[in-house]
C-alpha cells in the first residue's frame, strides 16, 4: 500500500507537470506535440522488451514480440514524423 | 547492471522526456525538444536491454527491426495532409502495445506463481481496457480520415443503448480481472470487449470532429503507458504516460472550446448525422459568383488580405498556390496574414503544419484571437476550403448547431471571397449566410485550381 501512494504520487505529480508544460505550447505546433508526444507514449517499448527477452512462457514472448513490434512503430514514426515537420517550421 | 543505475537511467529519460514538451513552447526550440525526447528514449531502451532478467536478443532484435522499418517508412513517405490519420494510427499502436505488454504481464505472475496486488490487478485491467479502446478508436478514425470507411457519424436506432451494455460488459470483464486474475482468459475477453467498446465509441462521430477524437485518442494511449507503469511498477511510464494523458485531455478541451461543444456532446451527438439544410432561400438571387480575373483586380489594390484555410485547403493540395499568391501579393506591397481556426483541418494544427511545408513562415500565421481584430481593416478575406468556422450563423442564431461557436469574422473584412466548389454546407449540415453576403464573391472551383487562376490573372494584369 505504501508503495502504491508513492506510485501515485509520482502519477498526480507528473499530471500536474504535463498541464503546466503543455499549456505553454502555441497552436501553430498542436501536430507537431500530438505526434511528438505520441512518441513519448512508446515509452511502453521498455515493458515491451522485457517481456520479449525474458521469454517465461511462448505465451509472454509472443505477446512481448507484437508489443515490441508496434511500441517500436510508435517510438521511431513518431519522432521521425516530428522531426520531418518541425523542419519545416520557419522564420521569414 | 545493478537496479539503482537502471533507475537513475529512467529518471533521465523522464527528465528529457518533459523537455521534449517544454521545447515545443516555441518553434526555434521545438526541434531541440524532439530529439531530447528521442535520446531520453533511446537510453531508457538501452539500460532495459541490459538488463540481467533478459536471456535472449533475438525476439528483441527482430521486433525492434521490423518495428523501426515500418515506423521510418511511414514517418518518411507520408504526405503532410495526411498527418491526422498517420497520428491516430500511432496513437492506436501505442495503446495495443500497452495492453499486449499489461497481458504478457499478467501471463508471467501467473507462470511464476506470483502474489497479484490490487495495484497489479486493477492497472492490468485498465491498461487493457484503455489499450483496448484506443486501439479499435484509432483504427476507426484511421478508416474514416483516410476515407477508407465513411467519414459521416455513423448513427443507429438504440446505440446509446448499445453503448451502455458493452461499457457495463467492459467494466463487469474488469471486475473479473481484479478478482480472478490466476484466469488469463477474462483478461483477453476484456481486450476483445474493450476493442468492440472504441469501434463503437467512434463509429458515431464524424469527419470534423477528428481533431477532438484524436486528441482524446491521444490522452488515452499515454494513460494506457501510465496504467501499464502502474502494473510494473515503473516510475518513467507513469511519467511519461501522464505527460502524454494530460498533454491530450488539454487539447481536447481547446478543440472543444473552439466549437463551444461540450465533450460528451462531441462523443455521443451523433453530429454530422443530422439532416442537411438546403438553404435556397437564403441564396436565391443573393450569390454573386466572380471570375479569376475579378478577384485579382479586388487583390490589385488590396492592403491587407487575410486567406483563411479549411480542410478543403488540404483535400485539393492548394498550400504551395496559396503560399505562391501570398509571397506575388507581398510582393506588390500588400500585408498578407493567415487566419487560423483552432478546429480547421482534422486535427489541432493542420493547417499550421501544412502552410509551414509550403514554407509559410509561422509568424504570418495568426490565431482566431489575433485575427479577428484584424478583420475590419482587411480588404480582401480569401476563404479556401473553410465553411462552418466562418459562418456568422454561429454568432446570430441560437437555434442553429454552431449557436456560440468562436467563429473567424471575415464577414467585417470590406471584400470577402470565398473558394468553393458549390454550395454543398459544411459538417454542420446548415446554409452559410456568409455565401450570400453583400460583401462576398463566390470562385466556384476546385481549390488549388482556383488559386493557380488568380495566380495567373495577376501575373497578366
Amino acid at each position: 500500500m505504501e508503495l502504491f501512494v508513492t506510485t501515485l504520487t509520482i502519477f498526480v505529480l507528473a499530471i500536474f507537470v504535463g498541464f503546466e508544460v503543455i499549456t505553454k505550447v502555441p497552436p501553430t505546433l498542436h501536430t507537431p506535440l500530438m505526434s511528438g508526444s505520441n512518441a513519448i507514449s512508446g515509452i511502453t517499448l521498455v515493458g515491451a522488451v522485457l517481456s520479449a527477452g525474458t521469454q517465461h512462457t511462448t505465451l509472454t514472448t509472443v505477446l512481448g514480440f507484437l508489443a515490441v513490434v508496434f511500441a517500436t512503430i510508435n517510438v521511431v514514426g513518431g519522432f521521425l514524423v516530428t522531426h520531418r515537420m518541425l523542419g519545416m517550421f520557419k522564420r521569414k | 547492471m545493478p537496479a539503482a543505475v537502471i533507475n537513475f537511467a529512467y529518471l533521465l529519460a523522464s527528465a528529457l522526456f518533459i523537455f521534449a514538451l517544454k521545447g515545443m513552447s516555441h518553434p526555434r526550440t521545438a526541434v531541440r525538444g524532439n530529439l531530447l525526447g528521442a535520446l531520453g528514449m533511446f537510453i531508457a531502451v538501452l539500460v532495459t536491454v541490459l538488463d540481467r532478467r533478459i536471456i535472449s536478443y533475438e525476439i528483441i532484435l527482430a521486433g525492434l527491426v521490423v518495428g523501426a522499418g515500418v515506423g521510418a517508412v511511414l514517418a518518411v513517405r507520408i504526405q503532410m495532409t495526411a498527418m491526422p490519420q498517420m497520428v491516430a494510427l500511432l496513437n492506436g499502436f501505442g495503446g495495443a502495445a500497452s495492453a499486449l505488454v499489461a497481458g504478457a504481464a499478467l501471463a508471467e505472475t501467473i507462470h511464476v506463481g506470483g502474489a497479484f496486488g490490487l495495484q497489479l490487478t486493477v492497472a492490468t485491467a485498465l491498461s487493457g481496457l484503455i489499450g483496448g479502446v484506443t486501439f479499435l478508436g484509432s483504427l476507426v478514425a484511421f478508416g474514416k480520415l483516410q476515407e477508407l470507411i465513411t467519414g459521416a457519424a455513423v448513427v443507429f436506432p438504440g446505440r446509446h443503448a448499445v453503448n451502455a451494455v458493452f461499457l457495463l460488459i467492459n467494466i463487469a470483464l474488469c471486475v473479473f480481472v481484479v478478482m480472478q486474475p490466476e484466469q488469463l482468459l477474462w483478461y483477453w475477453l476484456l481486450l476483445a470487449a474493450a476493442c468492440i467498446l472504441g469501434i463503437l465509441a467512434t463509429i458515431g462521430i464524424g469527419g470534423a470532429d477528428m481533431p477532438v477524437v484524436i486528441s482524446l485518442l491521444n490522452s488515452y494511449s499515454g494513460l494506457a503507458a501510465c496504467a501499464t507503469g502502474f502494473v510494473l511498477q515503473n516510475n518513467m511510464l507513469i511519467i511519461a504516460g501522464s505527460l502524454v494523458g494530460a498533454s491530450g485531455i488539454i487539447l481536447t478541451q481547446i478543440m472543444c472550446k473552439a466549437m463551444n461543444r461540450s465533450l460528451a456532446n462531441v462523443l455521443f451527438g451523433g453530429f454530422g448525422a443530422q439532416a442537411v439544410t438546403k438553404g435556397d432561400d437564403i441564396y436565391k438571387g443573393k450569390v454573386k459568383a466572380a471570375s479569376p480575373e475579378e478577384i485579382a483586380m479586388l487583390l490589385e489594390n488590396a492592403q491587407r488580405v487575410a486567406i483563411v484555410p479549411g480542410y478543403g485547403m488540404a483535400v485539393s493540395q492548394a498550400q504551395h498556390a496559396v503560399r505562391t499568391l501570398s509571397a506575388l501579393l507581398e510582393k506588390r506591397g500588400a500585408e498578407v496574414f493567415f487566419a487560423i481556426h483552432p478546429v480547421a483541418g482534422r486535427m489541432p494544427g493542420h493547417m499550421n503544419v501544412l502552410l509551414a511545408e509550403a514554407d509559410v513562415p509561422y509568424e504570418a500565421l495568426k490565431e482566431m484571437d489575433v485575427a479577428n481584430p484584424l478583420f475590419p481593416q482587411t480588404d480582401v478575406s480569401i476563404i479556401i476550403g473553410a465553411n462552418d468556422v466562418v459562418n456568422p450563423l454561429a454568432r446570430t442564431d441560437p437555434k442553429s448547431p454552431i449557436a456560440g461557436m468562436p467563429i473567424l469574422d471575415v464577414d467585417k473584412s470590406r471584400t470577402v471571397v470565398v473558394i468553393k466548389r458549390s454550395l454543398s454546407p459544411g459538417f454542420a449540415g446548415i446554409p452559410n449566410p456568409l455565401f450570400a453576403a453583400d460583401n462576398t464573391l463566390m470562385f466556384f472551383s476546385d481549390g488549388q485550381k482556383a488559386v493557380n487562376d488568380i495566380i495567373n490573372a495577376l501575373k497578366e494584369s
